[in-house]
Protein backbone atom coordinates (compact mmCIF):
# COMPACT_ATOMS: atom_id res chain seq x y z
CA UNK A 1 0.00 0.00 0.00
CA UNK A 2 2.78 2.44 0.96
CA UNK A 3 4.67 1.41 -2.16
CA UNK A 4 1.59 2.06 -4.29
CA UNK A 5 1.10 5.52 -2.79
CA UNK A 6 4.77 6.48 -3.15
CA UNK A 7 4.96 5.15 -6.72
CA UNK A 8 1.73 6.93 -7.67
CA UNK A 9 2.89 10.20 -6.15
CA UNK A 10 6.17 10.03 -8.09
CA UNK A 11 4.30 9.22 -11.31
CA UNK A 12 1.87 12.11 -10.80
CA UNK A 13 4.75 14.49 -10.14
CA UNK A 14 6.77 13.36 -13.16
CA UNK A 15 3.83 13.27 -15.59
CA UNK A 16 2.54 16.65 -14.45
CA UNK A 17 5.92 18.30 -14.91
CA UNK A 18 6.64 16.53 -18.18
CA UNK A 19 3.37 17.81 -19.61
CA UNK A 20 4.02 21.37 -18.48
CA UNK A 21 7.57 21.33 -19.88
CA UNK A 22 6.29 19.66 -23.05
CA UNK A 23 3.62 22.36 -23.42
CA UNK A 24 6.27 25.07 -23.01
CA UNK A 25 8.45 23.49 -25.68
CA UNK A 26 5.39 23.00 -27.86
CA UNK A 27 4.70 26.74 -27.94
CA UNK A 28 8.25 27.24 -29.18
CA UNK A 29 7.86 24.43 -31.70
CA UNK A 30 4.67 26.00 -32.98
CA UNK A 31 6.36 29.32 -33.61
CA UNK A 32 9.46 27.76 -35.13
CA UNK A 33 7.47 25.45 -37.44
CA UNK A 34 5.23 28.34 -38.44
CA UNK A 35 8.28 30.45 -39.24
CA UNK A 36 9.81 27.59 -41.17
CA UNK A 37 6.64 27.13 -43.23
CA UNK A 38 6.50 30.86 -43.94
CA UNK A 39 10.20 30.99 -44.86
CA UNK A 40 11.40 33.09 -41.93
CA UNK A 41 13.48 32.31 -38.85
CA UNK A 42 11.14 32.60 -35.88
CA UNK A 43 12.29 33.17 -32.30
CA UNK A 44 15.95 32.06 -32.12
CA UNK A 45 17.59 34.68 -29.85
CA UNK A 46 17.03 33.33 -26.33
CA UNK A 47 19.37 30.41 -25.82
CA UNK A 48 20.59 28.07 -28.59
CA UNK A 49 17.93 27.91 -31.33
CA UNK A 50 15.61 29.87 -29.05
CA UNK A 51 15.20 26.94 -26.65
CA UNK A 52 14.82 29.28 -23.66
CA UNK A 53 12.11 31.37 -25.35
CA UNK A 54 9.28 29.62 -23.39
CA UNK A 55 11.05 30.50 -20.12
CA UNK A 56 11.28 34.13 -21.20
CA UNK A 57 7.61 34.09 -22.21
CA UNK A 58 6.64 32.57 -18.87
CA UNK A 59 8.59 35.22 -16.97
CA UNK A 60 6.96 37.94 -19.05
CA UNK A 61 3.51 36.56 -18.32
CA UNK A 62 4.18 36.43 -14.58
CA UNK A 63 5.45 40.00 -14.46
CA UNK A 64 2.86 41.61 -16.71
CA UNK A 65 0.17 43.81 -15.20
CA UNK A 66 -3.06 41.97 -14.68
CA UNK A 67 -6.04 43.86 -16.06
CA UNK A 68 -9.51 43.25 -14.74
CA UNK A 69 -12.48 44.68 -16.65
CA UNK A 70 -14.66 46.94 -14.49
CA UNK A 71 -17.98 45.37 -15.49
CA UNK A 72 -16.79 41.75 -15.36
CA UNK A 73 -18.19 39.18 -12.94
CA UNK A 74 -15.11 39.04 -10.70
CA UNK A 75 -15.52 35.55 -9.23
CA UNK A 76 -16.33 33.78 -12.49
CA UNK A 77 -13.73 35.84 -14.37
CA UNK A 78 -11.05 34.41 -12.05
CA UNK A 79 -12.55 30.93 -11.98
CA UNK A 80 -12.73 30.50 -15.77
CA UNK A 81 -8.99 30.00 -16.51
CA UNK A 82 -8.79 27.48 -13.64
CA UNK A 83 -11.77 25.52 -14.94
CA UNK A 84 -10.17 25.19 -18.34
CA UNK A 85 -6.68 24.47 -16.93
CA UNK A 86 -7.46 21.70 -14.43
CA UNK A 87 -9.40 19.23 -16.67
CA UNK A 88 -6.79 19.70 -19.40
CA UNK A 89 -4.08 18.43 -17.04
CA UNK A 90 -6.22 15.70 -15.44
CA UNK A 91 -6.97 13.80 -18.63
CA UNK A 92 -3.48 12.46 -19.28
CA UNK A 93 -3.69 10.35 -16.12
CA UNK A 94 -5.20 7.23 -17.72
CA UNK A 95 -2.89 6.98 -20.74
CA UNK A 96 -0.20 4.26 -20.42
CA UNK A 97 3.07 5.73 -21.65
CA UNK A 98 5.57 2.84 -21.39
CA UNK A 99 5.88 -0.85 -20.53
CA UNK A 100 5.92 -1.67 -16.79
CA UNK A 101 9.08 -0.65 -14.93
CA UNK A 102 10.73 -3.18 -12.60
CA UNK A 103 11.98 -1.74 -9.31
CA UNK A 104 13.51 -3.49 -6.28
CA UNK A 105 10.12 -3.17 -4.54
CA UNK A 106 7.91 -4.49 -7.33
CA UNK A 107 6.78 -3.83 -10.88
CA UNK A 108 5.30 -0.39 -11.48
CA UNK A 109 2.84 0.00 -14.37
CA UNK A 110 3.74 3.10 -16.35
CA UNK A 111 0.36 4.77 -16.15
CA UNK A 112 -0.83 7.10 -13.40
CA UNK A 113 -4.18 5.32 -12.98
CA UNK A 114 -5.31 2.52 -15.27
CA UNK A 115 -9.02 3.10 -14.64
CA UNK A 116 -11.49 0.40 -15.70
CA UNK A 117 -13.46 3.08 -17.59
CA UNK A 118 -10.37 4.04 -19.62
CA UNK A 119 -10.97 6.55 -22.34
CA UNK A 120 -14.50 7.29 -21.14
CA UNK A 121 -12.76 9.11 -18.29
CA UNK A 122 -10.87 11.24 -20.82
CA UNK A 123 -14.07 12.04 -22.71
CA UNK A 124 -15.89 12.88 -19.46
CA UNK A 125 -13.22 15.12 -17.95
CA UNK A 126 -12.33 16.88 -21.19
CA UNK A 127 -16.02 17.67 -21.70
CA UNK A 128 -15.76 19.78 -18.53
CA UNK A 129 -13.05 21.95 -20.09
CA UNK A 130 -15.61 23.79 -22.19
CA UNK A 131 -16.94 25.48 -19.04
CA UNK A 132 -13.73 27.48 -18.76
CA UNK A 133 -14.18 28.91 -22.23
CA UNK A 134 -17.91 29.53 -21.86
CA UNK A 135 -17.50 31.22 -18.48
CA UNK A 136 -14.60 33.32 -19.69
CA UNK A 137 -16.76 34.53 -22.55
CA UNK A 138 -19.70 35.30 -20.32
CA UNK A 139 -17.90 36.76 -17.30
CA UNK A 140 -15.83 39.20 -19.37
CA UNK A 141 -19.01 41.14 -20.15
CA UNK A 142 -17.76 41.79 -23.64
CA UNK A 143 -19.75 41.06 -26.79
CA UNK A 144 -16.82 39.56 -28.69
CA UNK A 145 -15.91 37.33 -25.76
CA UNK A 146 -19.56 36.26 -25.38
CA UNK A 147 -19.74 35.31 -29.05
CA UNK A 148 -16.55 33.31 -28.63
CA UNK A 149 -18.01 31.50 -25.62
CA UNK A 150 -21.25 30.73 -27.45
CA UNK A 151 -19.37 29.38 -30.45
CA UNK A 152 -17.15 27.26 -28.21
CA UNK A 153 -20.05 25.64 -26.39
CA UNK A 154 -21.95 24.78 -29.58
CA UNK A 155 -18.85 23.59 -31.38
CA UNK A 156 -17.46 21.42 -28.60
CA UNK A 157 -20.78 19.70 -27.93
CA UNK A 158 -21.32 19.01 -31.63
CA UNK A 159 -17.91 17.50 -32.19
CA UNK A 160 -17.88 15.61 -28.91
CA UNK A 161 -20.60 13.39 -30.40
CA UNK A 162 -18.58 12.52 -33.50
CA UNK A 163 -15.48 12.02 -31.33
CA UNK A 164 -17.26 9.72 -28.91
CA UNK A 165 -18.93 7.74 -31.69
CA UNK A 166 -15.64 7.18 -33.51
CA UNK A 167 -14.24 5.52 -30.39
CA UNK A 168 -17.17 3.09 -30.45
CA UNK A 169 -15.43 1.41 -33.39
CA UNK A 170 -12.38 0.82 -31.17
CA UNK A 171 -14.68 -0.61 -28.53
CA UNK A 172 -16.16 -3.03 -31.09
CA UNK A 173 -12.73 -4.51 -31.79
CA UNK A 174 -11.10 -4.25 -28.38
CA UNK A 175 -14.19 -5.20 -26.39
CA UNK A 176 -12.90 -3.09 -23.51
CA UNK A 177 -12.48 0.59 -22.72
CA UNK A 178 -9.44 0.15 -20.45
CA UNK A 179 -6.52 1.65 -22.35
CA UNK A 180 -3.97 -0.95 -21.21
CA UNK A 181 -6.24 -3.68 -22.62
CA UNK A 182 -6.69 -1.75 -25.87
CA UNK A 183 -2.90 -1.60 -26.24
CA UNK A 184 -2.46 -5.27 -25.30
CA UNK A 185 -4.96 -6.32 -27.96
CA UNK A 186 -3.09 -4.41 -30.65
CA UNK A 187 0.25 -5.82 -29.48
CA UNK A 188 -0.74 -9.46 -29.36
CA UNK A 189 -2.40 -9.34 -32.77
CA UNK A 190 0.54 -7.48 -34.33
CA UNK A 191 -1.96 -5.20 -36.01
CA UNK A 192 -2.61 -1.65 -34.85
CA UNK A 193 -6.18 -0.47 -35.00
CA UNK A 194 -5.28 2.08 -37.67
CA UNK A 195 -5.49 -0.76 -40.23
CA UNK A 196 -9.00 -2.07 -39.47
CA UNK A 197 -10.34 1.32 -38.31
CA UNK A 198 -8.83 3.82 -40.75
CA UNK A 199 -12.03 5.78 -41.29
CA UNK A 200 -12.68 5.92 -37.56
CA UNK A 201 -9.23 7.45 -37.11
CA UNK A 202 -9.94 10.08 -39.78
CA UNK A 203 -13.16 11.08 -38.02
CA UNK A 204 -11.43 11.07 -34.64
CA UNK A 205 -8.65 13.31 -35.92
CA UNK A 206 -11.02 15.86 -37.47
CA UNK A 207 -13.13 15.93 -34.31
CA UNK A 208 -10.04 16.25 -32.14
CA UNK A 209 -9.02 19.34 -34.11
CA UNK A 210 -12.43 20.84 -33.36
CA UNK A 211 -12.41 19.74 -29.71
CA UNK A 212 -9.04 21.36 -29.04
CA UNK A 213 -10.16 24.55 -30.81
CA UNK A 214 -7.33 24.36 -33.30
CA UNK A 215 -7.33 25.70 -36.81
CA UNK A 216 -9.17 25.15 -39.13
CA UNK A 217 -11.82 25.03 -36.39
CA UNK A 218 -10.62 27.77 -34.02
CA UNK A 219 -13.84 29.76 -34.41
CA UNK A 220 -14.12 30.55 -30.65
CA UNK A 221 -11.07 32.81 -30.93
CA UNK A 222 -11.15 33.68 -34.64
CA UNK A 223 -9.07 36.85 -34.51
CA UNK A 224 -10.32 38.15 -37.85
CA UNK A 225 -13.88 38.31 -36.51
CA UNK A 226 -13.76 38.31 -32.71
CA UNK A 227 -10.45 40.02 -31.75
CA UNK A 228 -9.36 37.05 -29.60
CA UNK A 229 -12.75 35.54 -28.79
CA UNK A 230 -13.30 34.26 -25.27
CA UNK A 231 -9.94 35.45 -23.91
CA UNK A 232 -10.13 38.99 -25.27
CA UNK A 233 -10.20 40.49 -21.77
CA UNK A 234 -7.54 38.25 -20.23
CA UNK A 235 -3.97 39.26 -19.60
CA UNK A 236 -0.77 37.97 -17.96
CA UNK A 237 -0.90 34.55 -16.27
CA UNK A 238 -4.67 34.10 -16.66
CA UNK A 239 -4.28 34.34 -20.42
CA UNK A 240 -1.33 31.98 -20.19
CA UNK A 241 -3.47 29.40 -18.40
CA UNK A 242 -5.88 29.25 -21.36
CA UNK A 243 -2.87 28.83 -23.57
CA UNK A 244 -1.43 25.99 -21.48
CA UNK A 245 -4.86 24.33 -21.38
CA UNK A 246 -5.14 24.42 -25.16
CA UNK A 247 -1.72 22.89 -25.64
CA UNK A 248 -2.11 20.22 -22.99
CA UNK A 249 -5.42 19.25 -24.58
CA UNK A 250 -3.44 18.84 -27.78
CA UNK A 251 -0.91 16.62 -26.01
CA UNK A 252 -3.67 14.43 -24.57
CA UNK A 253 -5.49 14.20 -27.90
CA UNK A 254 -2.26 13.20 -29.65
CA UNK A 255 -1.41 10.65 -26.98
CA UNK A 256 -4.93 9.25 -27.18
CA UNK A 257 -4.71 8.89 -30.96
CA UNK A 258 -1.36 7.11 -30.58
CA UNK A 259 -2.89 4.80 -27.96
CA UNK A 260 -6.19 3.97 -29.62
CA UNK A 261 -5.05 3.61 -33.21
CA UNK A 262 -1.25 3.25 -33.23
CA UNK A 263 -0.58 0.71 -30.51
CA UNK A 264 0.35 3.08 -27.69
CA UNK A 265 3.84 2.27 -26.44
CA UNK A 266 4.12 -0.79 -28.69
CA UNK A 267 7.30 -1.00 -30.77
CA UNK A 268 6.30 -2.24 -34.25
CA UNK A 269 7.53 -5.48 -35.89
CA UNK A 270 8.69 -7.08 -32.65
CA UNK A 271 7.04 -8.76 -29.70
CA UNK A 272 10.14 -8.27 -27.53
CA UNK A 273 8.60 -5.28 -25.78
CA UNK A 274 5.38 -6.97 -24.65
CA UNK A 275 6.55 -10.49 -23.78
CA UNK A 276 8.95 -11.79 -21.15
CA UNK A 277 10.05 -10.07 -17.98
CA UNK A 278 9.84 -6.29 -17.69
CA UNK A 279 13.18 -4.53 -17.85
CA UNK A 280 14.45 -0.96 -17.66
CA UNK A 281 15.59 -1.08 -21.30
CA UNK A 282 12.10 -2.04 -22.41
CA UNK A 283 10.56 0.79 -20.41
CA UNK A 284 12.94 3.36 -21.87
CA UNK A 285 12.56 2.18 -25.46
CA UNK A 286 8.77 1.92 -25.29
CA UNK A 287 8.66 5.37 -23.73
CA UNK A 288 10.62 6.67 -26.72
CA UNK A 289 8.26 4.87 -29.12
CA UNK A 290 5.25 6.42 -27.40
CA UNK A 291 6.89 9.84 -27.37
CA UNK A 292 7.67 9.65 -31.08
CA UNK A 293 4.11 8.66 -31.99
CA UNK A 294 2.68 11.46 -29.89
CA UNK A 295 5.13 13.91 -31.38
CA UNK A 296 4.08 13.00 -34.93
CA UNK A 297 0.49 13.94 -34.11
CA UNK A 298 1.52 17.11 -32.32
CA UNK A 299 3.51 18.10 -35.36
CA UNK A 300 0.50 17.32 -37.57
CA UNK A 301 -1.67 19.59 -35.41
CA UNK A 302 0.82 22.44 -35.98
CA UNK A 303 1.23 21.57 -39.64
CA UNK A 304 -2.55 21.68 -40.21
CA UNK A 305 -2.79 25.00 -38.40
CA UNK A 306 -0.36 26.77 -40.71
CA UNK A 307 -1.69 25.11 -43.87
CA UNK A 308 -5.48 25.35 -43.85
CA UNK A 309 -7.64 28.49 -43.77
CA UNK A 310 -10.34 28.87 -41.12
CA UNK A 311 -13.81 27.46 -41.76
CA UNK A 312 -16.89 29.66 -41.66
CA UNK A 313 -19.08 29.01 -38.64
CA UNK A 314 -22.03 27.56 -40.58
CA UNK A 315 -19.61 25.31 -42.48
CA UNK A 316 -18.23 24.05 -39.18
CA UNK A 317 -21.69 23.18 -37.88
CA UNK A 318 -22.74 21.63 -41.20
CA UNK A 319 -19.61 19.48 -41.22
CA UNK A 320 -20.22 18.30 -37.68
CA UNK A 321 -23.92 17.50 -37.87
CA UNK A 322 -24.56 16.78 -41.53
CA UNK A 323 -21.35 15.00 -42.52
CA UNK A 324 -19.40 13.58 -39.58
CA UNK A 325 -22.33 12.35 -37.47
CA UNK A 326 -24.24 10.47 -40.24
CA UNK A 327 -20.90 9.21 -41.55
CA UNK A 328 -19.80 7.78 -38.22
CA UNK A 329 -23.20 6.19 -37.59
CA UNK A 330 -23.16 4.55 -41.02
CA UNK A 331 -19.57 3.46 -40.52
CA UNK A 332 -20.27 1.84 -37.15
CA UNK A 333 -23.22 -0.04 -38.64
CA UNK A 334 -21.15 -1.38 -41.54
CA UNK A 335 -18.22 -2.21 -39.29
CA UNK A 336 -20.37 -3.95 -36.70
CA UNK A 337 -21.90 -6.16 -39.38
CA UNK A 338 -18.44 -6.97 -40.78
CA UNK A 339 -17.03 -7.80 -37.35
CA UNK A 340 -20.09 -9.90 -36.49
CA UNK A 341 -19.69 -11.83 -39.75
CA UNK A 342 -15.96 -12.46 -39.23
CA UNK A 343 -16.28 -13.32 -35.54
CA UNK A 344 -19.52 -15.27 -35.40
CA UNK A 345 -19.83 -16.79 -38.87
CA UNK A 346 -16.18 -17.47 -39.73
CA UNK A 347 -15.00 -17.84 -36.12
CA UNK A 348 -12.03 -15.52 -36.53
CA UNK A 349 -10.18 -13.92 -33.64
CA UNK A 350 -8.65 -10.48 -33.89
CA UNK A 351 -5.32 -10.94 -35.69
CA UNK A 352 -3.51 -9.83 -38.84
CA UNK A 353 -5.97 -11.65 -41.14
CA UNK A 354 -9.01 -9.96 -39.61
CA UNK A 355 -7.22 -6.61 -39.42
CA UNK A 356 -6.30 -6.62 -43.10
CA UNK A 357 -9.74 -7.85 -44.19
CA UNK A 358 -11.35 -4.97 -42.31
CA UNK A 359 -8.57 -2.73 -43.63
CA UNK A 360 -9.64 -3.56 -47.18
CA UNK A 361 -13.22 -2.66 -46.30
CA UNK A 362 -11.99 0.62 -44.81
CA UNK A 363 -9.97 1.40 -47.90
CA UNK A 364 -13.07 1.02 -50.08
CA UNK A 365 -15.11 3.22 -47.73
CA UNK A 366 -12.34 5.81 -47.53
CA UNK A 367 -12.02 6.05 -51.32
CA UNK A 368 -15.81 6.38 -51.61
CA UNK A 369 -15.80 9.09 -48.95
CA UNK A 370 -13.02 11.11 -50.58
CA UNK A 371 -14.75 10.78 -53.95
CA UNK A 372 -17.98 12.03 -52.40
CA UNK A 373 -16.30 14.92 -50.56
CA UNK A 374 -14.48 16.01 -53.68
CA UNK A 375 -17.58 17.25 -55.47
CA UNK A 376 -17.21 20.78 -54.23
CA UNK A 377 -20.24 20.57 -51.97
CA UNK A 378 -18.71 20.76 -48.52
CA UNK A 379 -16.05 23.36 -49.12
CA UNK A 380 -18.31 25.83 -50.94
CA UNK A 381 -20.76 25.76 -48.04
CA UNK A 382 -24.51 25.97 -47.71
CA UNK A 383 -24.89 29.62 -48.76
CA UNK A 384 -23.31 29.06 -52.16
CA UNK A 385 -25.52 26.03 -52.59
CA UNK A 386 -28.67 28.06 -51.94
CA UNK A 387 -27.55 30.78 -54.31
CA UNK A 388 -26.91 28.29 -57.10
CA UNK B 1 -11.76 5.82 4.14
CA UNK B 2 -14.79 5.16 1.91
CA UNK B 3 -17.04 6.67 4.55
CA UNK B 4 -14.95 9.86 4.71
CA UNK B 5 -15.13 10.23 0.93
CA UNK B 6 -18.87 9.59 1.07
CA UNK B 7 -19.38 12.34 3.63
CA UNK B 8 -17.23 14.82 1.71
CA UNK B 9 -19.17 14.34 -1.50
CA UNK B 10 -22.52 13.95 0.23
CA UNK B 11 -22.15 17.30 1.99
CA UNK B 12 -20.86 18.79 -1.24
CA UNK B 13 -23.87 17.53 -3.20
CA UNK B 14 -26.41 18.85 -0.69
CA UNK B 15 -24.68 22.19 -0.17
CA UNK B 16 -24.31 22.87 -3.88
CA UNK B 17 -27.90 21.77 -4.53
CA UNK B 18 -29.05 24.31 -1.91
CA UNK B 19 -26.88 27.00 -3.47
CA UNK B 20 -28.27 26.08 -6.89
CA UNK B 21 -31.84 26.87 -5.88
CA UNK B 22 -31.06 29.96 -3.80
CA UNK B 23 -28.69 31.90 -6.13
CA UNK B 24 -30.35 34.75 -7.98
CA UNK B 25 -27.91 34.70 -10.86
CA UNK B 26 -28.91 31.96 -13.38
CA UNK B 27 -25.30 31.30 -14.38
CA UNK B 28 -24.27 30.65 -10.76
CA UNK B 29 -27.27 28.36 -10.30
CA UNK B 30 -26.30 26.37 -13.38
CA UNK B 31 -22.71 26.07 -12.15
CA UNK B 32 -23.77 24.88 -8.70
CA UNK B 33 -25.93 22.28 -10.43
CA UNK B 34 -22.79 21.11 -12.28
CA UNK B 35 -21.03 20.73 -8.92
CA UNK B 36 -24.01 18.70 -7.62
CA UNK B 37 -23.88 16.40 -10.63
CA UNK B 38 -20.15 15.97 -10.19
CA UNK B 39 -20.57 15.05 -6.52
CA UNK B 40 -23.24 12.51 -7.53
CA UNK B 41 -20.78 11.01 -10.01
CA UNK B 42 -18.36 10.56 -7.12
CA UNK B 43 -21.16 8.70 -5.26
CA UNK B 44 -21.52 6.34 -8.22
CA UNK B 45 -17.78 5.64 -8.08
CA UNK B 46 -18.14 4.79 -4.39
CA UNK B 47 -20.91 2.35 -5.36
CA UNK B 48 -18.52 0.63 -7.82
CA UNK B 49 -20.54 1.95 -10.76
CA UNK B 50 -17.70 3.79 -12.48
CA UNK B 51 -19.25 3.50 -15.91
CA UNK B 52 -22.40 5.26 -14.70
CA UNK B 53 -20.19 7.89 -13.04
CA UNK B 54 -18.35 8.58 -16.30
CA UNK B 55 -21.64 8.83 -18.18
CA UNK B 56 -23.04 11.13 -15.51
CA UNK B 57 -20.15 13.55 -15.99
CA UNK B 58 -20.03 13.10 -19.77
CA UNK B 59 -23.74 13.50 -20.48
CA UNK B 60 -25.14 15.66 -17.68
CA UNK B 61 -22.23 17.79 -16.52
CA UNK B 62 -20.42 17.89 -19.85
CA UNK B 63 -23.20 18.22 -22.39
CA UNK B 64 -26.66 19.01 -20.99
CA UNK B 65 -25.47 21.65 -18.54
CA UNK B 66 -23.35 23.27 -21.25
CA UNK B 67 -26.53 23.57 -23.31
CA UNK B 68 -28.28 25.13 -20.29
CA UNK B 69 -25.49 27.69 -20.04
CA UNK B 70 -25.66 28.20 -23.80
CA UNK B 71 -29.34 29.09 -23.62
CA UNK B 72 -28.84 31.33 -20.57
CA UNK B 73 -26.10 33.19 -22.39
CA UNK B 74 -27.96 33.32 -25.69
CA UNK B 75 -30.97 34.95 -24.03
CA UNK B 76 -28.59 37.07 -21.95
CA UNK B 77 -30.37 36.14 -18.73
CA UNK B 78 -27.08 36.14 -16.89
CA UNK B 79 -27.48 39.27 -14.78
CA UNK B 80 -29.09 38.84 -11.36
CA UNK B 81 -32.80 39.64 -11.38
CA UNK B 82 -35.39 40.03 -8.62
CA UNK B 83 -35.80 37.05 -6.32
CA UNK B 84 -38.52 34.63 -7.35
CA UNK B 85 -38.81 32.68 -4.11
CA UNK B 86 -42.54 32.43 -3.40
CA UNK B 87 -44.23 33.80 -0.27
CA UNK B 88 -45.13 31.98 3.00
CA UNK B 89 -47.75 29.76 1.32
CA UNK B 90 -45.17 28.50 -1.18
CA UNK B 91 -42.65 27.83 1.59
CA UNK B 92 -45.27 25.92 3.60
CA UNK B 93 -46.24 23.72 0.64
CA UNK B 94 -42.58 23.08 -0.15
CA UNK B 95 -41.91 22.13 3.49
CA UNK B 96 -44.84 19.66 3.51
CA UNK B 97 -43.70 18.09 0.23
CA UNK B 98 -40.11 17.87 1.51
CA UNK B 99 -41.33 16.18 4.70
CA UNK B 100 -43.33 13.68 2.63
CA UNK B 101 -40.27 12.93 0.52
CA UNK B 102 -38.13 12.39 3.62
CA UNK B 103 -40.75 10.02 5.02
CA UNK B 104 -40.84 8.05 1.76
CA UNK B 105 -37.05 7.82 1.73
CA UNK B 106 -37.06 6.55 5.34
CA UNK B 107 -39.65 3.87 4.50
CA UNK B 108 -37.76 2.82 1.38
CA UNK B 109 -34.47 2.83 3.27
CA UNK B 110 -35.72 0.50 6.00
CA UNK B 111 -37.34 -2.00 3.59
CA UNK B 112 -34.96 -4.43 1.86
CA UNK B 113 -34.81 -4.08 -1.94
CA UNK B 114 -36.81 -6.74 -3.87
CA UNK B 115 -34.98 -9.96 -4.74
CA UNK B 116 -35.39 -9.35 -8.47
CA UNK B 117 -32.92 -6.47 -8.50
CA UNK B 118 -30.45 -7.99 -6.04
CA UNK B 119 -27.29 -9.84 -6.97
CA UNK B 120 -25.57 -12.25 -4.58
CA UNK B 121 -22.61 -10.60 -2.82
CA UNK B 122 -19.39 -10.55 -4.86
CA UNK B 123 -20.99 -11.34 -8.23
CA UNK B 124 -20.78 -7.72 -9.34
CA UNK B 125 -16.98 -7.54 -9.04
CA UNK B 126 -16.68 -10.92 -10.76
CA UNK B 127 -19.00 -9.77 -13.54
CA UNK B 128 -17.00 -6.60 -14.06
CA UNK B 129 -13.67 -8.40 -14.34
CA UNK B 130 -15.15 -10.89 -16.81
CA UNK B 131 -17.09 -8.51 -19.05
CA UNK B 132 -15.41 -5.18 -18.34
CA UNK B 133 -17.07 -2.12 -16.83
CA UNK B 134 -19.12 -1.40 -19.94
CA UNK B 135 -20.03 -5.00 -20.69
CA UNK B 136 -21.56 -5.43 -17.25
CA UNK B 137 -24.06 -2.69 -18.10
CA UNK B 138 -24.40 -3.36 -21.82
CA UNK B 139 -25.14 -7.07 -21.71
CA UNK B 140 -28.37 -6.90 -19.70
CA UNK B 141 -29.36 -3.70 -21.51
CA UNK B 142 -29.19 -5.23 -24.99
CA UNK B 143 -30.24 -8.71 -23.97
CA UNK B 144 -32.80 -9.11 -21.21
CA UNK B 145 -34.07 -5.52 -21.33
CA UNK B 146 -33.88 -4.92 -25.08
CA UNK B 147 -37.57 -4.13 -25.58
CA UNK B 148 -37.83 -1.56 -22.73
CA UNK B 149 -34.58 -0.01 -23.96
CA UNK B 150 -35.89 0.35 -27.51
CA UNK B 151 -39.19 1.73 -26.22
CA UNK B 152 -37.31 4.35 -24.20
CA UNK B 153 -35.33 5.36 -27.26
CA UNK B 154 -38.54 5.63 -29.30
CA UNK B 155 -39.97 7.89 -26.61
CA UNK B 156 -36.87 10.09 -26.72
CA UNK B 157 -37.02 10.22 -30.51
CA UNK B 158 -40.66 11.33 -30.33
CA UNK B 159 -39.66 14.03 -27.83
CA UNK B 160 -36.89 15.26 -30.15
CA UNK B 161 -39.23 15.41 -33.14
CA UNK B 162 -41.81 17.21 -31.02
CA UNK B 163 -39.25 19.76 -29.81
CA UNK B 164 -38.12 20.47 -33.37
CA UNK B 165 -41.71 20.89 -34.58
CA UNK B 166 -42.54 23.23 -31.67
CA UNK B 167 -39.39 25.29 -32.09
CA UNK B 168 -39.60 25.58 -35.86
CA UNK B 169 -43.14 26.40 -36.91
CA UNK B 170 -42.17 26.72 -40.56
CA UNK B 171 -40.21 23.66 -41.61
Amino acid sequence: MTFFIVASAIKVFVVFNLILVGVALLTLLERRVCAWMQDRLGPNRVGPQGILQPAADGLKNFLKEETSPAMADKALFTLAPLVSFVPALLTFGVIPFASPLPTPWGVVPMVVADLPIGFLYILAISSLGVYGIVLAGWASNNKYALLGGLRASAQMISYEIALGMSTVAVLLLAGNVTLSRVIAQQQHAHAWFIVPLTLSFVIFFVSALAETNRLPFDLPEAEAELIAGYHTEYSSMKFSMFYIAEYSNMVTASALMATLFFGGWDIPFTSWDSTGDPSVAKTVLTLIAFGLKTFVFLFTFIWVRWTLPRFRYDQLMALGWKVLLPLVLLYITVLAVAIWFLRMQLDWDYGPAMAYTLGGLNLILLVALVWWLDRGRIISGSVAEEAA
Amino acid sequence: MTLTVFWIFGVMAIASALLCITRRNPVSSALWLVVTLFALAAMFVLLDAQFIAALQVLVYAGAIMVLFLFVIMLLNLGRPGPTDIKGPAGVAIAAVLAGLLMFQLRVLGSAPPPDAIQLPAGTLAELQTRQGMVGAVANPLFDAYLIPFELASLLLLAAIVGAVVLAKRKL
